[in-house]
């Protein structure tokens, strides 16, 4: 199982170890960092390194390696999937996972990790039971404690960590009860230089805040529940009702959580309306040219709505990574700020909301090196943006009902979409 | 206020200083210190000598610090053993402690202490947490066993807590059944057979209910121990299947991918035309393309897998070709997998979708990535044999774009495209020739000098072209040099008057000029050839060559199998065998899929092979692994290396036993008898007389063919040596060990019996050749569970000289062939009782290691 934990930040400094079973000497860290000078870009290490003795796995998060040492055969995704957790318990606890907030945090830092694992295996990973073990730092209470001199370690067995609802504790109260879930949806799509779509498809989320008193029990049902196909879900929803009646049925944690994530693809349910599942809501409109023997280049870039049901497009953000022959670029944005990096090459125009009236782009020309050949790549647009109001996929909550206890809480319901890996090729 | 404050006291005098506040009646103050020396203690810094003033804050009621004190000892106990005695009294005291969470605690520190006196204390203790009645303190419990065995395994054994452990398995509480069994397969990775996880289906059924109500954590545990079960048959296959299928919905990806791991290796047990096969293949899909959308980590590890599974059965995600394509902001170990999966997955159907991506793919910054998006190309023309046409266009569009990688890259696959399709796409020549001058890596270098040569009749300029590479002939790499050398001999075949010049040039600089053995004996050759019989020399080396084959990256069938099994592991992440490289794990415990269900037949057929895999390797590998490394072990041999091996001759009836006499000897295979080789030397006071053999009923019907030869009477301490013919005729019966042979020996005293092991290898007989293609026949019909594995050690011999050894012992070489450095050699044997062996012994050039899988086809003789 899991033997040690090493923190790693940028500049390459172990800042924090962690061992659950005997010491592993930090030496084991120097394959790391090799495979780390050998890769380009940060996130180029590789996530899985054989040593002599030991296997490291690691990830990346917030610029801070987190390396995990095994020394048996433990699968790793597991690894993976509890460093991922930890990254999100500190987040959670400290509002940033960063080098100084850890540093500040040290000593809850490590009962959380003491309290996660043990021997390797991992104990409380629900950040509801661990709350219940280890208070969370406010302010408020490290000055309560200081005064009353009490402590910060719960004394009581966390209630959830045996019963058949771990993941919820008994004995909630709220004065308001309310539960708001939102649908979130990322889309990810790959559109060639003749603007016809490569690949598109949809990762949604459910997450859900929920305060409810005592132990609810929800139902949430969809109008069009055939579009969830490809479901992932928290281990609170009852798996049989939702295969038999496509009604997610939960008794929800206390708090923040991730109700369901799902996946849509152009292809997975209708093979032949295929490209009609995933709408693509915006178009780029582009012309990027070098001219062989020439030291300038055109660029042209234009953004409009394509399907997006009516609603506004913003936060719109456009960035590409140029080729290294260029030196500088000179272009007049007719709306939003554009910066250019001479240095890493990127380019970013931060575009804002898109006015269907008028389009907003980017015009003007690119200098290149004198003499230099004409570069050999092409750059990829990556593009940001989001739609207030609606779901891209068309999934919409048809309603939430709770049963179980006596009191009417205050439901809310949100949609959202966003681009997630957006990339076109020029 | 924050916890950095802990890191400020760096003065001198801190841990004098630390020690005073230790050592304080405040309680918070004590807190404090405590707080500092953890801080330092975690970035590494020593503050071990604090050892007795921590360990006197333990007696404290107060929760947390009582933990920061454990985090303590934990880390500094080892270093300390003696003072951390002083600590034993409060553990063994917060044992009885009203409260659970300290009963757990405590028991749980204790186990992380790894000093032996602590660990004498902690049996007591830990014995009555596993039977708490707490889940919580009994699942804390079952981990503390895991943790007593790392430290001390005999220990656990003595006092019975692995009994215990497995009694956890029928739990009330899923928590601590998950526990028990993650700590149970932890234990059994240093045990590989000791059958600490015996599955039975009532074991089965539990953990299946534990299955759905215990943590994420507990899920992965619970299926990866599934995975090690063998269905009795296909009903209770599909059962399991369909209560581990809800799995797949899973947030966690490591519960998905265990779930995958248990479905592929039970599917396998499921007759095809079953509809609910079907089904289940269609539900394996989504999950793995949603696991591509997590984080770049999880990707990796997910595509690697599924590149496993792609193998074996690509039906699965053959419509999922899209999802694999590369973002240009995927790092370079998820483009790289992606590339790979997209070319598995490559079909007529989809080819046109791929090209067009790698041809994109083709001008991407990233020059690894592209170079290998070129070879894609390459590898998809040789798949595809429909597309082979687009693809060398679009190979051609890339050698245009004049990017000096990309072209090189280009050629290197083109020679590859032309040894699949001969005399198909020469029209290309020309188009290749114009970028010579921009070639200088010597793979490429070397992949066109071969074009021109094969292709010398239709390049009008060849011998000008190879000519100009001959200038700078010894500043050229090994490989085109060997390449250069042989094209110009091509080139001279073709057009003898022109090029006479030409190739003796050549000869000379490899044969005179050149201290490269490879290229001056390959000159040799050459010249002796063209001198001798030019028309032999056209035959030899312009012969037509044997096709490339289309997937030369396919990972070998056995191999394949045993990964599928090991989905989700490291293994599967290397795509090496788990024996081969994790450190201290296992001894050669194979997994093997289960036999499929429609090879098989009726389920009753099924039932029998369901129980042989755990029977088979065993008996399997003593015997004949042994014998085997026998038979090479005779290596340095002087005496007879090409004879059959005779072990040495080992003493099998002591004369404490048998009233003064004393047997001892051997077996040998002589002129295609089996022999007896006895030696009886009398160490009794009397002499011996009137001598008999008999044999007990044996597993291949051994039986003296005649009398034991002692004509003179054995006066005291003289010794005799009688060799006895035996025959295969004789009355059969399944002895274990299998070569097990029951001998009672008569003499005027007494009778005496003695029990001896005779070698496997003696029974195989002199016609035991097979035919080619009655041994690729075979070897196809051998179900996958009379197939075994394992690995000979420390044996120094190439693969003609180990093939010659074994020849010696009637076991033949029926092919060979060298796959990335591998010999495989590929033998039969048959046994005297007329049962065919296969084997295949892989061996590397420089590992003394090599890798034997055997197996045979009668069904009837699985237990061999």
């Amino acid at each position: 199982m899991i033997h040690s934990l090493f923190l790693v930040n940028s500049s390459g400094d172990i800042f924090l170890e962690k061992h659950w079973k005997s010491v592993v000497s930090r030496s084991v860290c120097d394959y790391f960092f090799e495979a780390q000078e050998r890769a380009s870009e940060p996130e180029n290490v590789p996530p899985v390194i054989p040593t002599p003795h030991h296997y490291l796995i690691s990830v990346l998060r917030h610029r801070i390696y987190f390396v995990a040492v095994i020394q048996s055969e433990v699968p790793p995704l597991f690894v993976i999937e509890f460093l991922h957790r930890v990254v999100d318990t500190f987040q959670d606890y400290f509002g940033v996972c960063t080098e100084a907030a850890i540093k500040d945090n040290v000593v809850v830092v490590y009962e959380l990790l003491e309290e996660m694992l043990d021997n390797g295996f991992p104990l409380a990973t629900e950040s509801n039971i661990l709350k219940e073990l280890i208070k969370p730092p406010t302010i408020l209470r490290t000055v309560v404690n200081t005064i009353t001199g009490s402590t910060n370690v719960g004394e009581q067995l966390p209630t959830g960590q045996l019963s058949v609802v771990p993941w919820r504790r008994t004995g909630v109260k709220y004065t308001n009860n309310e539960a708001y879930f939102d649908v979130v949806e990322e889309i990810d799509a790959i559109i060639d230089k003749s603007g016809s779509t490569i690949t598109a498809e949809i990762q949604g989320v459910i997450d859900a805040c929920v305060k409810l008193t005592g132990m609810p029990d929800l139902t949430l049902s969809f109008m069009n529940p055939r579009l969830l196909d490809d479901v992932s879900f928290h281990p609170c929803v009852r798996f049989k009702r939702w295969e038999a009646e496509r009604i997610l049925s939960f008794i929800p944690p206390d708090g923040n959580f991730r109700l369901l994530s799902y996946h849509v693809s152009s292809q997975n349910l209708h093979p032949l309306r295929s490209a009609s599942l995933v709408a693509i809501p915006v178009y780029v409109k582009h012309n990027i040219t070098f001219r062989e023997g020439s030291s300038q280049g055109r660029f042209e870039l234009t953004l409009g709505p394509k399907q997006t049901m009516g609603k506004g497009v913003e936060a719109v953000l456009v960035s590409s990574q140029l080729p290294r022959g260029v030196l500088n670029t000179n272009l007049n944005p007719t709306q939003g700020t554009y910066t250019f990096d001479p240095v890493t090459k990127l380019l970013s125009w931060d575009v804002g909301k898109i006015n269907p009236q008028k389009l907003p782009s980017l015009k003007g020309s690119m200098s290149l090196q004198a003499g230099a050949s004409k570069p050999d790549e092409n750059p990829t647009i990556n593009i940001q943006f989001k739609i207030q109001q609606s779901a891209l996929s068309g999934l919409k909550v048809n309603r939430l009902d709770m049963y179980g206890e006596k009191y009417k809480p205050f439901k809310g319901i949100k949609y959202m979409t966003k681009a997630g890996k957006f990339q076109v090729r020029t | 206020m924050t916890d950095s404050k802990y890191f400020t006291t760096t003065k001198k005098g801190e841990i004098f200083e630390l020690k005073a506040e230790l050592n304080s009646d405040k309680k918070e103050k004590k807190k404090e210190a405590v707080k500092k020396v953890i801080a330092s203690m975690t970035v590494g810094k020593d503050v071990s000598a604090l050892f007795p003033d921590v360990v006197n804050c333990m007696q404290t009621d107060n929760l947390e610090l009582k933990k920061l004190v454990y985090l303590y000892l934990m880390n500094y106990a080892k270093s300390q053993p003696d003072m951390a005695i002083m600590a034993v009294n409060t553990f063994v005291k917060d044992c009885e402690d009203p409260n659970p969470l300290i009963r757990a605690l405590a028991v749980r520190t204790m186990g992380c202490i790894r000093v032996d006196k602590i660990t004498e204390y902690l049996c007591e203790p830990l014995r009555k947490c596993l039977k708490d009645e707490d889940p919580y303190v009994r699942k804390t419990a079952a981990v503390c066993v895991a943790k007593l065995h790392d430290i001390n395994a005999q220990l656990v054994e003595d006092q019975g807590f692995l009994d215990t452990l497995k009694d956890l398995i029928s739990d009330s509480n899923p928590m601590v059944v998950a526990n028990a069994v993650a700590a149970l397969s932890e234990i059994a990775e240093s045990h590989p057979n000791s059958n600490l996880l015996d599955l039975n289906p009532q074991s089965i059924n539990k953990l299946l209910t534990a299955l759905n109500e215990c943590t994420e954590w507990g899920q992965i545990f619970i299926l990866d121990c599934l995975a090690n079960y063998t269905p009795r048959d296909d009903r209770e296959s599909q059962s399991i299947c369909e209560r581990v299928t809800p799995r797949l919905s899973h947030a966690n990806s490591a519960v998905v991918l265990s779930a995958v791991k248990v479905l592929m290796k039970f599917m396998e047990m499921l007759p095809k035309d079953l509809d609910y096969y079907g089904t289940l293949l269609k539900k394996l899909a989504p999950p793995l393309v949603t696991l591509l959308s997590a984080e770049p980590e999880l990707q990796y590890v997910a595509l690697r897998n599924i590149n496993l599974i792609v193998q074996k059965r690509p039906e699965i995600l053959k419509h999922e070709m899209k999802v694999f394509f590369v973002k240009y902001n995927d790092p370079i170990y998820v483009k790289l997998e992606k590339l790979d999966i997209m070319i598995r997955l490559a079909s007529q159907a989809n080819i046109a979708q791929v090209l067009a991506e790698l041809k994109e793919y083709a001008t991407e910054v990233d020059v690894d990535f592209v170079r290998k998006a070129v070879r894609a190309i390459g590898r998809c023309a040789i798949k595809v044999e429909q597309s082979a046409e687009r693809c060398v266009s679009t190979l051609l569009d890339l050698i245009q774009t004049k990017v000096n990688y990309v072209v090189q890259e280009a050629i290197v696959v083109i020679k590859d495209i032309f040894r699949k399709y001969p005399n198909k796409y020469e029209s290309v020549i020309a188009t290749l020739c114009e970028n010579l001058d921009s070639l200088d890596e010597p793979e490429a270098r070397a992949a066109m000098i071969w074009i021109v040569g094969e292709y010398a009749e239709r390049i009008d300029n060849a011998d000008e072209l190879l000519e100009s590479f001959l200038e700078g002939f010894h500043d050229e790499s090994t490989q085109v040099q060997l390449q250069l050398l042989t094209a110009i001999v091509k080139l001279f075949l073709k057009k003898p008057t022109e090029t006479q010049e030409l190739v003796q040039q050549v000869l000379s600089l490899a044969t005179q000029d050149s201290d490269n053995p490879d290229l001056r004996d390959r000159g040799y050759i050459y010249w002796r050839l063209l001198s001798t019989d030019p028309v032999a020399a056209k035959e030899v080396v312009l012969a037509e060559k044997p096709l490339i084959s289309e997937e030369t990256d396919l990972i070998e069938p056995t191999l394949l199998e045993e990964l599928i099994c090991h989905i989700g592991t490291l293994a599967s992440v290397y795509h090496k065998p788990p024996s081969a490289f994790v450190e201290g794990s296992r001894g050669v415990m194979h997994k093997r899929l289960p036999l499929g269900g429609d090879i098989g037949g009726s389920p009753a057929m099924g039932a029998g092979f369901g129980a042989a895999p755990a029977v088979m390797p065993a008996s399997l590998n003593a015997p004949v692994g042994g014998g085997l490394g026998d038979l090479f072990d005779l290596g340095g041999g002087v005496g007879m290396p090409m004879g059959a091996y005779i072990p040495p001759k080992t003493v099998w009836l002591p004369a404490m036993k048998a009233k003064g006499l004393e047997i001892s000897g051997t077996f040998a295979r002589r002129a295609g008898v089996i022999q007896m080789e006895l030696v009886l030397t009398n160490k009794a006071m009397s002499v011996m007389t009137d001598f008999a053999i008999q044999f007990n009923r044996n597993s291949f019907g051994l039986a003296p063919a005649g009398p034991l030869q002692v004509l003179t009477p054995l006066g005291p301490n003289q010794t005799i040596e009688v060799s006895l013919p035996l025959s295969t005729v004789g009355p059969v019966m399944k002895m274990d060990p299998l070569n097990n042979l029951q001998v009672a020996v008569k003499n005027n005293i007494d009778v005496f019996y003695f029990s001896c092991q005779y070698p496997i290898s003696m029974l195989f007989v002199e016609d035991g050749k097979m035919e080619r293609q009655v041994f690729l026949a075979t070897w196809k019909d051998i179900p996958n569970d009379n197939e075994s594995q394992f690995q000979i050690q420390d044996c120094h011999l190439n693969s003609d000289a180990a093939s010659n050894k074994l020849q010696g012992s009637n076991i033949f070489t029926i092919a060979k062939r060298t796959v990335e450095g591998q010999d495989m050699l590929y033998m039969a044997i048959k046994l005297s009782n007329g049962i065919w062996v296969l084997a295949e012994l892989k061996m590397q050039a420089g590992n003394p290691n090599y890798t034997v899988s055997l197996g045979t086809r009668r069904d009837g003789e699985q237990h061999y």
